[in-house]
């Protein structure tokens, strides 16, 4: 009986068919793809108002991001890298030291209007250039929030590409970084900011 | 609004739902259509799904939303294919290889079954039920769905020995 038990299962071929439909119908609400850099294995994923999340696969849980995206913001979500060819190549250029500016839209339904404001700076920091909590959170208007900017860029959704590892401490300490300070302290060399 | 959003909550990433339940829904469709027409519900049953999924307000048994989905599909591809135009003048393709001409042979003698024991071994061994979902689903006893698809593997058996 093991022709009828056999294993029938669906070639990639009609995956990428189906996705294509779903693309071509505006059914991929969140398109998402990984791609190893030297930081590390990290998960884009992208709405069709752009990049919504960037998270290190060996801090957080693929999973887990995933659910979040489904829940938070919509459950079409779909392996499917072709909306992140850009984001990729982009992010080839900048590992390079070819490309010191991102020019990536960026969709920030998974922050609050705070964190938001906070993100926004951050994205500003020029390549190469640090900034501190407490000079951002000046900028923001919260002079006396520099803790609360803190929280907000420890929870950038989308790392590397808006440069949280860009903010340190005054007096020049790292700070914190999700991804681990290995990575903020590597980024950093990377861009020249710091010695190696 | 909130009630969307309670069922929302439980909607896994629909990637998941793909990588869990694809294989299982192609299967179905097969022992339903046939290999060839089986690709086409295929698409349009995870089309319809991904459509539909975010206002689905029960995640309990995706693989039965699926399953009734793409039962809605087979009902509309023999439709079609009661409307299709018998063509004297082409010879239809022979198959590609020997397994699909197996293939082919067994899935003719599952869709020749009588309709308890043929749903029965589909779910069995196409959908990959349990003897108890698929008591459920024809509306008998365990014990009877079990009979069922034994008397439906028996059959096919002897046929394809």
């Amino acid at each position: 009986m093991t022709t009828i038990e056999q294993d029938i299962t669906v070639s990639p071929r009609m995956l990428d068919d189906l996705k294509l439909r779903a693309t071509t119908q505006n059914l991929v609400d969140i398109a998402y793809t990984t791609a190893d850099t030297p930081v590390g294995r990290l998960l884009l994923a992208a709405t069709q108002g752009g990049l919504v999340r960037v998270a290190f696969l060996h801090s957080e849980d693929g999973d887990a991001v995933l659910s979040e995206l489904a829940t938070k913001v919509s459950p079409r979500v779909l392996e499917s890298p072709a909306r992140l060819r850009d984001v990729l190549r982009q992010l080839d250029d900048y590992f390079g030291r070819g490309l010191q500016r991102f020019d990536i839209p960026i969709d920030w339904s998974l922050s609050g209007p705070f964190a938001r404001r906070v993100l926004r700076r951050t994205a500003r920091i020029p390549y190469g250039k640090v900034s501190t909590y407490s000079d951002i959170a000046h900028q923001v208007g919260a002079e006396r929030a520099a803790r609360a900017v803190g929280n907000a860029l420890a929870g950038n959704p989308i790392a590397v590409i808006v440069p949280c590892h860009r903010v340190v401490r005054r007096g020049g300490a790292l700070g914190g970084y999700g991804g681990g300070l290995d990575r903020k302290q590597w980024l950093l060399t990377l861009e020249g900011a710091i010695e190696s | 609004m909130t009630a969307t959003k309670s069922a929302r909550d439980q909607l896994p990433p629909f990637q998941r739902v793909l990588d869990e339940h694809a294989d299982a829904v192609l299967r179905y469709l097969i022992g339903q259509v046939g290999a060839t027409d089986a690709e086409d519900c295929f698409q349009e049953t995870f089309i319809s799904a991904l459509r539909s999924y975010p206002s689905l307000r029960d995640a309990s048994n995706l693989r039965g939303w699926l399953i009734t989905i793409a039962r809605r599909k087979v009902i509309d591809a023999r439709r079609a294919a009661s409307r299709r135009p018998i063509l004297v003048d082409q010879v239809p393709e022979p198959a590609a290889g020997e397994s699909r001409d197996i293939d082919v042979a067994v899935w003719d003698s599952v869709r020749a079954l009588p309709p308890k024991q043929r749903r029965a071994v589909l779910l069995r061994y196409a959908a990959d039920h349990t003897f108890r979902d698929i008591a459920k689903s024809l509306r008998v006893s365990e014990d009877a769905a079990r009979q069922n698809v034994h008397e439906g593997l028996k059959k096919l058996r002897s046929e394809l020995a």
